[in-house]
């Protein structure tokens, strides 16, 4: 749910790195890393930046950058996506390499997670081949120590030739001895020399007949033992970047070409073909990583991860794992609805008040009747009626759902739902983005990166708005409350709110099953990619900092959002309910005019008036039915559920008006930046004109359907 | 020695990679998270459906669906016995 404004605003699109601008004396540090290895924390920690961390591998889909300054020096810090090789297999992996081999940077970091450090050091090797300035991070020493595992950090600076710093970001130690490190390296006039990894004689034999050629060409710009083993077995977008970059191609260069054909001759002597050079270079690195392990890290406690696997087999096993999945998520919707039951009271009262202080005021000042009514019941109606609904349940909801993200649980989730999706031939991280949907449905979209497959990125990014985003969820709990589960506290009642609202929202999961499962079949065919997911330990949640974070950011940012749209939104409306053409409102001849679809879909006028007008973002959709009922109606105090309830009531309102505006509420077009961020992602008008036709489709269906149904047993009058 | 495919593997028991057969992208990422031949690996869980299923593998825990473990071949583990029992 990595909801700031870089992740749901202008810059949502954009995976590659901006163009820095480096002051003359800036120094540029890329961090790079494996996965969430806390890379982000540490950024965070040093630029005082807000990059949304979790603990699950592939938040940070975009470059972020910031400034940092330390012992009076300025630094630029690129945080790289996580990656576990520099081979490119994936958009995320050419970044970060392109970025290390041309981004101009001073120097790099690469971030480590202690706990599994053989695996986080093939990125080290790599990375060293590559940029000899860089920095061995070593972090989440804390929870290494917490597991037994002790690592020599002396030892292991002394068999990769590169300086070891190690930190616990989380808590902020080792930040400082980090950038002096970094400090050092950038300044020193000659760059360390690492060790160098030992590949089979063939293939030393081969990088060293092309050395000397490469070394001239190069300049000192890359590392000439690193190239000739890309140049061995090129790929295309190395080659095209080389060429841009250096302005220099190696597939004309005949000398180099000539030099190649000898080496490869070389190596097909020894046996190797192209096939093999690759596995046998990957293996090369995963020994090497395995010996410096060996040396340098110590497991006390031989059975370290019992308590994660105790932990795994609850959540994931057959018995449990899906009962455990549901009574979480309808655990936290029951916490949510009831502990915003009071606080929502309390501030609709409050901003209730103050609406009829405002009047008085306006009335005080002889302030003309179209004033009043623009500002105070057009603008600050909206506002308050936001504020109200709005602020309790998310305030609620985003901190708990965040403290789950940082124990480690969503990719378990992940792992439990992949079969279903692997039925409908999509990507199992597609649980990953739809709950990253489950906050705002733009943020889910961008979230779809994480997947590598361009046809199911694409069925992931068409099927995200089936999940409802926190604009839709305070609609569908005041439905549920009004109609089905009473408006009279008590626990039972809240209880049963929360139970349907897990109903709806499974609903919305099956759906988004259902929808993948049509597209792989139709437009989007093919089989399901290979995919690696990986289950990271699990970390005690810094329930502090997850609860200021997620309030300050995710909550204040959201609502900010919310009231930066319902505003304006609040004057168009009241103008809309107030300007008459031909005797009759301008809301009213568009409600008018929608009725008979309204009608058939199970709705009236109003709400569909109300969705469409809802555009701009979900949250307003409420208030301008209220305001569009109030606009014909006499109800003045809409204080509570209560009011709004017979204020609905009394516009015709019955249990299948409130099932169709849940149903309608789940699947109809995705919000206007939603729109925005799909057709960014996808540069495709086609692929976002689905993206809000398929929603939209499947809620008229299900609406239509329900209320002729319901109309043809007798259940509701026609 | 004889050889089975790692997604037969239950849970609970180790053995180790006697060779990567999936194909080149797929063989690539594997072998970036440490599934050489000789590597290690130990199934830790199972989806409830059985299948993804969860492999311990350099120190971190992966996923994989069964069609990909398929394609990794494994043979008993001389050092099975040294492998603490982990689930």
């Amino acid at each position: 749910m990595g909801l700031t404004k870089t992740s749901t605003g202008a810059g949502a699109a954009g995976l590659r790195p901006a163009p820095l601008n480096p002051g003359p004396q800036d120094r540029v540090i890329a961090l790079a890393g494996n996965p969430n290895v806390g890379k982000s924390t540490i950024f965070n920690a040093l630029t005082g930046l807000r990059q949304h961390t979790g603990n699950w591998p592939g938040k940070t889909v975009a470059t972020a950058q910031g400034r940092c300054v330390h012992r009076g020096c300025a630094y630029i810090l690129v945080d790289l996506p996580g990656t576990y090789s520099l081979m490119p297999h994936s958009a995320e992996e050419e970044v970060a390499r392109d970025f290390l081999c041309f981004g101009g940077a001073d120097g790099a970091v690469v971030v480590c997670d202690a706990t599994c450090l053989e695996r986080n050091l093939n990125l080290v090797l790599q990375t060293l081949e590559l940029e000899p300035r860089a920095v061995i991070c070593v972090n989440l020493l804390d929870e290494a120590e917490q597991k037994g595992i002790q690592i020599d950090l002396a030892a292991l600076a002394k068999r990769l030739g590169a300086p070891v710093v190690g930190t616990k970001a989380g808590r902020g130690e080792g930040l400082d001895a980090l950038m002096d490190a970094a400090t050092a390296l950038a300044d020193a006039p000659q760059p360390p020399v690492p060790v160098p990894v030992h590949y089979p004689v063939a293939i030393e034999e081969a990088a060293a007949r092309l050395g000397p050629l490469l070394r001239q060409r190069l300049a000192g710009r890359l590392p000439e033992r690193w190239l000739a083993l890309r140049l061995l077995e090129p790929d295309k977008a190395l080659l095209d970047a080389l060429t841009q970059a250096l302005n220099w191609d190696p597939r004309t260069d005949l000398q180099v070409q000539d030099a190649l054909t000898e080496a490869w001759e070389g190596l097909k002597a020894a046996g190797f073909n192209p096939g093999t050079l690759e596995d046998s270079i990957a293996a090369a690195l995963v020994r090497t990583a395995e010996s410096i392990c060996r040396a340098a890290v110590r497991h006390t406690h031989p059975d370290s991860q019992s308590r994660d696997r105790k932990l795994d087999r609850l959540l994931t096993s057959r018995r449990t794992g899906v009962p455990l999945m549901l009574l979480l998520l309808a655990g936290i919707f029951w916490l949510t609805i009831q502990g915003a039951n009071y606080p929502s009271e309390l501030l609709s009262k409050g901003l209730f008040w103050v609406q009829e202080r405002l009047s008085a005021l306006f009335a005080a000042c002889n302030a003309p009747s179209w004033l009043h009514g623009a500002l105070v019941l057009g603008v600050y109606r909206v506002l308050a009626w936001v504020v109200s609904v709005m602020l309790p349940p998310m305030a609620i909801f985003f901190p708990i759902f965040t403290l789950l993200e940082d124990f480690g649980y969503l990719p378990r989730v992940a792992f439990v739902l992949d079969h279903a999706f692997q039925k409908a031939k999509a990507c199992g991280k597609q649980c990953l983005s739809m709950c990253m949907g489950f906050g705002c449905n733009a943020a889910g979209v961008v979230g779809c990166r994480i997947i590598d497959s361009p046809r199911e990125r694409l069925i992931a990014i068409l099927t995200n708005s089936f999940v409802p985003c926190n604009g839709r969820f305070p609609t569908l709990i005041a439905i549920i409350t009004m109609f089905f589960a009473g408006t009279q506290g008590g626990i039972w009642r809240s209880l049963l709110s929360a139970i349907l609202l897990t109903g709806v929202i499974l609903l919305g999961v099956f759906m988004t099953f259902w929808t993948s499962r049509l597209l792989s079949g139709t437009l989007l065919k093919g089989v399901p990619s290979s995919f690696v997911l990986e289950l990271p330990p699990y970390r005690r949640p810094r329930i502090r900092q997850v609860i200021v974070r997620s309030v300050l950011d995710r909550t204040l940012f959201v609502l900010g959002r919310a009231a930066a749209v319902a505003a304006p939104a609040g004057l168009v409306i009241w103008l809309c309910a107030n300007l008459s053409v031909g005797g009759m409102s301008l809301l009213c001849w568009c409600t008018r005019f929608l009725e008979p679809l309204g009608h058939l879909l199970g709705l009236d006028g109003a709400i569909l008036a109300a969705f469409l007008l809802g555009f701009p973002a979900n949250e307003i959709v409420v208030p301008i039915l209220i305001m569009t009922y109030l606009a014909t109606g006499t109800l003045q105090d809409m204080g509570d559920l209560n009011a709004l309830h017979q204020l609905l009531v009394s516009h015709g309102w019955t249990w299948l008006t409130a099932v169709c505006t849940l149903l309608f509420s789940m699947f109809h077009w995705p919000c206007s930046t939603t729109c925005i961020t799909i057709a960014k992602e996808t540069r495709s008008v086609k692929w976002t004109l689905l993206a809000v036709l398929l929603p939209t489709a499947s809620g008229m269906l299900l609406c239509a359907a329900t209320a002729f149904a319901a109309r043809l047993l007798g259940l509701a009058p026609w | 020695m004889d050889t089975f495919s790692l997604n037969t593997l239950s849970v609970g028991h180790s053995a180790q990679v006697a060779q990567v057969c999936a194909a080149a992208a797929m063989r690539r990422r594997l072998m970036d998270i440490g599934l050489i031949p000789g590597a290690q690996v130990t199934c830790v869980a199972k989806s409830p459906s059985g299948d993804p299923a969860a492999y311990l593998i350099c120190g971190a825990v992966i996923a994989l669906r069964s069609a990909d473990a398929a394609e990794i071949q494994v043979q008993p583990s001389p050092a099975a016995e040294l492998q603490p029992a982990l689930a």
